[in-house]
């Protein structure tokens, strides 16, 4: 699948606040996974990569280095927990096991029907409201305990209803 | 008298539009230092202030700064860190959720003493609503005059740029922080060359933390010798620090360098929760030796107190234990996070990382053998002061202190075959 001419005008227009093109590419792997279901297809990386004078190897490099690009598809509401220190001292895996339980998956996997993933991630500096979950690239939502993972699932799934993209501009809502 | 501090706006309060923050004094200090003073004297004024990093390192910035070429080449940059990651840290992001514009001052004075064309803030990937909130207040400054060219008439052309990370905690490093912001892997640079003199694109390049950048436009507008009646002779100011864990109410506190963690944890805090005892305080982010409560009870928090008692002030985060944890556990944690980190460029943290993580799972499971203690202990010390970067180091002390400072609890789940705090104990 291309680029949309939107999506290039987008990163090309981020070319002006740097002195070298490839500067950007973080930023462009960001819109690409805002736009282009949550995560980098192999079929983007050759176009990436030219619109920035780069080869595609530096561009999938980029991608396996950094958690927060997907080179594998993952659900349209990704829910990540942090588990670091502060996080699990109150509770953070408690949360993701509601999650594996409520949504019937394990932690690291997507549902049949593509809705959810669930990832864990490491401390999202948020820990004075921890445990901490970030859906997407949303907003966090924070001092969440297991008993609140239905509502939050619920929200999730109300949003999907009423056609809300995946996002990750959109705001997972807080309690 | 409370000390009231002088980074965050007052409890409640956001002074993230323009007009709030210079209501109450701001951009004075960018006023005063572009109008009036040359930039060898906002050096000298910031060198003076005994101003320290407040990344990690604990670096003087005034000394920092002066370490940039005298013979004048452009470009030069700045490179902020936003980049906030070490476990327990959440102290930048106060700022850039409620005074944006005391950063970008802090950019646009640092920008003028050092003669910098534009400055990158490398800001977390996760941090969304501080990226917004910044930008924002970036587009406020420009439009007032601030940013763009020729600012308040001094000459100086100056921007500043916000550049999102993606999740690395390596990219927080200085020069993993670089080599991610020209968009590559966040693998840190052999030093020298030092960014002062070979940063961004090669270009001389000043680096601070954010707070650190914030600190600046007090310094300049209240001058030196106010800023070090604040705090201790060799620690001045004050910082925000962060408290988490089992404490009743967490928080980040704004509160002078000297002030003793025990008030930090149990009146700005709250305590802990009834019934319970203090067992032990992570005083810096999870890089950072742990203390036992005993030591915890009586240290100030500032650069030299926390020496002596053999640990580091770091980012000022405070992780709090009480007696239901496991010390076990919390290194199991802390060794995970610094093996999922490690950029793999040298072996001792690459291997090192690995084996702490194994080893301490072991402990946990009670499959372990007394003498892999004396394993882990041997392990931490070819990690320190051998690598291309502290990364290494971190993970020795955040994982190995555990084990020496409470080596009676890790030897219990050996002899009972696992853990002692099951029960009661958070889990990993
Ligand atoms: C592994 C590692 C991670 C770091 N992460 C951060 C960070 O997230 N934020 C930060 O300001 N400094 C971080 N630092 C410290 C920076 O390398 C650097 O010292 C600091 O940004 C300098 O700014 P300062 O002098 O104003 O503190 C990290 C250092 C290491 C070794
Ligand atoms: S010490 Fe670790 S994180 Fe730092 S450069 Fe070496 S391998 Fe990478
Ligand atoms: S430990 Fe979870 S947000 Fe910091």
């Amino acid at each position: 699948m291309p680029l949309s001419e939107e999506l290039k005008a987008r990163i090309t227009a981020e070319f002006p606040k740097y002195p070298e093109r490839r500067a950007v590419l973080l930023t462009a792997l960001h819109f690409v996974q805002e736009e282009c279901g949550g995560w980098v297809s192999p079929d983007v990386v050759p176009e990436i990569a030219e619109l920035l004078g780069i080869l595609p190897i530096d561009v999938e490099e980029v991608v396996s280095f950094y958690p927060m690009y997907h080179s594998d598809p993952v659900g349209r509401f990704h829910v990540q927990v942090c588990t670091n220190i502060s996080c699990c001292i109150r509770g953070a895996r408690g949360v993701v096991r509601r999650l594996e339980e409520n949504l019937d998956v394990l932690s690291g996997e997507v549902t049949g029907d593509g809705l959810f993933s669930i990832g864990e991630v490491e401390c999202l500096g948020s820990c004075g409201t921890a445990p901490v979950v970030m859906v997407n690239n949303e907003r966090f939502v924070e001092n969440v305990s297991a008993d609140d993972v239905p509502a939050l699932v619920e929200r999730l799934r109300a949003r999907a209803a009423a056609g809300g993209t995946n996002g990750s501009n959109g705001q997972a809502g807080g309690r | 008298m409370a000390f009231e501090g002088y980074l965050l706006p007052p409890s409640g309060q956001n002074w993230s539009r323009i007009a709030d923050y210079k209501a109450n004094g701001g951009y004075e200090g960018a006023e005063k230092a572009l109008r009036s003073m040359k930039p060898a004297d906002v050096v000298a004024e910031v060198k003076n202030s005994g101003l320290r990093g407040r990344g990690g390192a604990g670096f003087g910035s005034g000394m920092k700064w002066s370490f940039l070429p005298q013979d004048v080449q452009r470009p030069r940059y700045i490179a902020c860190n936003a980049d906030e990651s070490e476990p327990g840290t959440y102290k930048d992001r106060q700022i850039l959720e409620r005074n944006p514009h005391e950063l970008i001052e802090g950019l646009l004075i640092a920008a003028w003493a050092n003669t910098i064309d534009a400055a990158y803030v490398y800001m977390r990937g996760e941090y969304r609503g501080p990226f917004e909130n910044l930008n924002a207040a970036i587009a406020e400054a420009r439009a007032a005059g601030y940013l763009g060219k020729n600012v308040l008439g001094s000459g100086l052309d100056f921007d500043v740029f916000v550049h999102r990370g993606a999740g690395a905690y390596i990219c927080g490093e200085e020069t993993g922080l670089m080599e991610s912001l020209e968009g590559r892997k966040g693998q840190p640079r052999k030093r020298p060359p030092f960014p002062a003199i070979a940063g961004l694109w090669k270009r001389p390049t000043v680096i601070n933390n954010v707070e650190t950048m914030s600190h600046v436009p007090h310094v300049i507008r209240k001058g030196a010798d106010w800023f070090k009646t604040i705090g201790t002779e060799k620690s001045t100011g004050s910082t925000i620090f962060g408290v988490s864990g089992q404490v009743v109410r967490p928080g980040a506190f704004e509160l002078p360098f000297g002030t003793p963690l025990r008030e930090i944890i149990f009146e700005h805090a709250g305590g802990l929760r009834p019934g319970r005892t203090l067992k032990a305080v992570i005083p810096g982010g999870v890089s950072m030796p742990v203390l036992t409560a005993d030591t915890a009870m009586q240290v100030d928090m500032d650069h030299d107190s926390l020496q002596k008692v053999g640990s580091l002030l770091g980012t000022g985060a405070i992780v709090v234990f009480d007696d239901t944890s496991c010390m076990v556990r919390a290194a199991i944690i802390i060794s995970r996070f610094f093996r999922h980190e490690s950029c793999g460029q040298c072996t001792q943290c690459r291997e090192g990382t690995g084996w702490l993580h194994k080893l301490m799972l072991q402990v946990e499971a009670g499959t372990a053998r007394k003498s892999d203690l004396d394993v882990v202990d041997e392990i931490t010390r070819q990690m320190e002061g051998k690598t291309i970067c502290a990364l290494s180091d971190a993970a020795a002390w955040g994982t190995g202190w555990f084990l020496r400072r409470f080596r009676p609890e890790f030897e219990a789940h050996i002899d009972r075959g696992g853990c002692p705090h099951a029960g009661t104990s958070f889990e990993v």
